[in-house]
């Protein structure tokens, strides 16, 4: 059938209808776990194993707060592998490069299906050439909350990197020799699986202050690391040097400027990109020039929104998850600086959730097409790159989404006619923004209307996309293998797109 | 008139690609210091597969061609053929390579019915500033570009943030420059991230009479454009000025906030608002 994107899914599968669809349905809640008093403690991994009775075809989750530096993951493939499990079902809630033992397990049946928010890496790599034998499914941050709460991802046993735990299995990621900060993608985890394990390598007598409640927690596995603290840095904490970069960056300060979006109580959220991290730059400067205090910021924090909070220019952050080590430390001693969860942050179905407050978003894109589409789930060649993390649901909940990308990447035109993959729908992106000229969503005519008669270069999306074919030729489509290898999932549990095998070149 | 000279070495092809997109109001596409010697031939294929292919030109394209005594050099000029070329940069200029590039100009302009190209002319030794004026005189040059690394070379100085080892050459190109109505071209400033130092030396630059300042990084472009360009109060200035004088046509000078306005002073009012519209600066 053809789903709200037009895009061609399997008939069995239910298909995204529009961004707004979730609202004609009732939040499906599954019991909690039940709490209980006692934890056990163990002093390895093989110990849980046994303990929970862990099986082949179970569903093991993880949260991907320790990014590269995480090691949890890896010690838990490596048992599936020693026990020879197969047919496990993994749902870490992103992929990174780092996580390489996985490669193996997919490409011996140990693991057949994923849930996760974004992979990138070998994993990624073995994934797009069809080597996982059931399917990947890359739901949203706020989409993984509402999963796993409606039972759709039934997780058997969460496996959850805690850098600090204490005797009653309280755990923080505030401070410790792994400290990462808010640990909010886990909550659902924790609240939800059928079993919880916390993994640390700091064990302390009692927290006071703590994210994971100990009465959801069966046991807590001490080891002597749980990751390498160089790899929670994402991202960067360097403004983008590149001159297209900071004139995108200048231009979307500007225009958010020219639309009234810079004002007293505005909220934001910026991705942790260098061209980002000029971005929120740009508009710090406007709002000190305009002794301007902004209500929050949101998202994965980063050091420039910690100095921008410091300074005072907002009252609050709330955060699913550091981006640097600036955010962890200030996480742990701001009380203004409030974790969230991932349900808090995206989930359709929470009351108000964070991402339903944003005035404005600005985020990224591997591709957006003509009607606004935007993938950033994969490359121009199918190969998967990333996945849309929070992307369609700060795009579906802020008043205004502006794409920020570079018009032509490697001589690749970011614009195509159709994106390769839907990550987030084109009806709830409204501004996309280059070095080369602006386009407004035909369907926001009221920003249309504000800007017509600005010095910004306006262009239809059609313009830009026939001036960047001017200037590099018109790419040749690349195609695709037949199979399927995973499916984007949308925030609302529908299908928006498949993702298929990557063409193989002989 | 200009304010930002660009140069975009010629073997880059993504800046080259984005030559139109940066804020400079010319660029100049590098064949000679920023390319090495065995990506000569590259360059120039790439320079010239731009010129003919693109659709998206910077609003003015000067080439800076390899010195008159090298085996480049005619090469280089071959470029002119695409009909693109505003200004040839002729390098470690000099009366005697002047006189060289202008019988090959000749030559290109018959051989490509090309109307007459103007030239730039770089001096970077200690001849050419003794002999400045005369390069100023040329009937192509319309610009000259002072390249204070190579002079300093030549000199056997090193060079200092305050640029006084500089102060000599900066005002003889800029006298030389203006007694013959030309635009004279600071040198660039090679501290690419250290921007409170680049906003002081075009500052001296303009103090002193610069009328344009070249670049070797995009990002020091729009620091170059605002201090080459009439300020806000300078406008306004300028826009009082004008209007009083047209409010006492006749009177050979008046008053403005204590201050005699007489010709000079209007001429000079006249040529910033001309500058400003130029720039499109309000």
């Amino acid at each position: 059938m053809i789903n709200g994107v037009k895009r061609q899914i399997p008939d069995d599968l239910k298909a995204f209808e529009k961004s707004d669809a979730f609202k004609k349905i009732k939040r499906r809640l599954i019991n909690k776990k039940e709490k209980q008093s006692q934890t056990v403690f163990f002093d390895n991994i093989e110990k849980a194993f046994d303990h929970f009775k862990i099986v082949s075809g179970q569903c093991l989750s993880f949260h991907h707060h320790l990014r590269n530096g995480d090691k949890v993951i890896e010690m838990v493939a490596h048992e599936i592998e020693n026990r020879n499990l197969i047919n496990m079902h993994l749902a870490p809630s992103s992929i990174f490069p780092n996580y390489t033992k996985l490669v193996d397990l997919i490409k011996n049946k140990n693991v057949t299906n994923i849930h996760t928010n974004y992979i990138n890496g070998p994993v990624a790599d073995t994934v797009s050439q069809g080597y996982l034998d059931g399917k990947l499914i890359m739901n949203t941050h706020g989409g993984r909350a509402r999963a796993i709460e409606s039972g759709d991802l039934k997780i058997d046993v969460a496996f959850l990197a805690c850098p600090v735990v204490d005797r009653n299995g309280n755990g923080t990621g505030a401070f410790g020799k792994t400290a990462c900060g808010t640990l909010g993608y886990a909550i659902s985890d924790l609240e939800y699986a059928r079993y919880v394990v916390l993994v640390t390598d700091t064990l302390v007598d009692e927290l006071e202050d703590y994210q994971f409640d100990g009465t959801y927690v069966d046991a807590v596995v001490v080891v002597d690391s749980i990751g390498d603290s160089d790899g929670i840095v994402s991202g960067t904490t360097q403004l983008t040097k590149d001159p297209i970069g900071l004139k995108i960056a200048k231009d979307c300060a500007l225009l958010l400027d020219e639309l009234d979006m810079i004002k007293e109580n505005m909220s934001m959220q910026t991705g942790a990109g260098k061209t980002s991290l000029a971005v929120v730059k740009y508009v710090k400067d406007i709002m000190k020039q305009k002794n301007i205090i902004g209500s929050f910021a949101s998202g994965g924090i980063t050091k420039s929104y910690v100095e921008m909070l410091n300074e005072g220019l907002f009252r609050e952050l709330y955060d699913v998850q550091c981006f640097d080590l600036d955010a962890v430390e200030s996480y742990h001693k701001n009380r203004n600086h409030k974790a969230m969860s991932a349900s808090e942050y995206g989930n359709p179905f929470e009351k108000n959730p964070v991402c339903n407050k944003l005035d404005f978003v600005i985020l990224g894109a591997t591709e957006i097409d003509l009607d606004f589409n935007v993938n950033v789930t994969t490359d121009s060649l199918g190969n998967l790159i990333g996945g849309s993390g929070g992307h369609a649901d700060i795009a579906f909940g802020a008043k205004v989404t502006i794409i920020i990308s570079p018009l032509i990447k490697s001589r690749i035109p970011i614009i195509k006619e159709r994106v390769t993959t839907v990550t987030t729908p084109g009806s709830d992106v409204d501004i996309l923004i280059t070095e080369r000229g602006i386009a407004i969503n035909p369907i926001r005519q009221e920003l249309i209307e504000i800007l017509k008669n600005s010095d910004f270069p306006l262009f239809t999306i059609n313009e830009l996309f026939d001036l960047s074919h001017r200037i590099t030729g018109v790419p040749r489509e690349v195609g695709h293998e037949s199979k399927i290898v995973g499916y984007v999932e949308y925030r609302d549990g529908t299908i928006i797109d498949c993702i298929y095998q990557v063409k193989r070149f002989q | 008139m200009f304010r930002s000279l660009l140069f975009i070495p010629g073997n880059n092809p993504s800046m080259i690609q984005n030559a139109d997109v940066f804020p400079a109001d010319g660029v100049i596409f590098d064949l000679e210091d920023s390319v090495d010697i065995k990506e000569k031939d590259n360059a120039r294929n790439l320079i010239g597969n731009y010129l003919t292919e693109t659709s998206t030109y910077p609003s003015m394209v000067v080439l800076r061609v390899n010195q008159v005594d090298t085996e480049f050099f005619e090469k280089d000029l071959g470029l002119l053929a695409t009909g693109k070329i505003d200004y040839i940069l002729l390098p470690k200029a000099g009366v005697d390579s002047l006189g060289i590039l202008e019988e090959k100009l000749v030559e290109y302009e018959k051989q490509y019915d090309l109307s007459e190209i103007k030239v730039l002319a770089l001096v970077e030794s200690a001849k050419a500033i003794i002999e400045v004026f005369k390069i100023a005189k040329h009937k192509r040059v319309e610009g000259i570009l002072l390249g204070a690394e190579d002079l300093c070379n030549d000199l056997e100085i090193g060079r200092s943030d305050e640029g006084t080892e500089i102060l000599f050459a900066r005002s003889r190109v800029i006298y030389a420059c203006a007694s013959n109505n030309i635009v004279s071209i600071d040198t660039p400033n090679t501290s690419i991230s250290d921007e409170a130092h680049l906003r002081k030396d075009c500052l001296n630059a303009k103090n002193l009479g610069m009328k344009a300042k070249s670049a070797i990084h995009p990002n020091q472009l729009e620091i170059i454009n605002e201090i080459f360009s009439p300020s806000k109060k300078d406008i306004e200035w300028a826009k009082d000025v004008i209007k009083l004088a047209e409010d006492n046509i006749g009177k050979g000078a008046f008053s403005y906030k204590g201050k005699m306005i007489d010709k000079p002073l209007i001429l000079k009012a006249e040529k910033i608002i001309e500058i400003a519209k130029q720039f499109k600066i309000s």
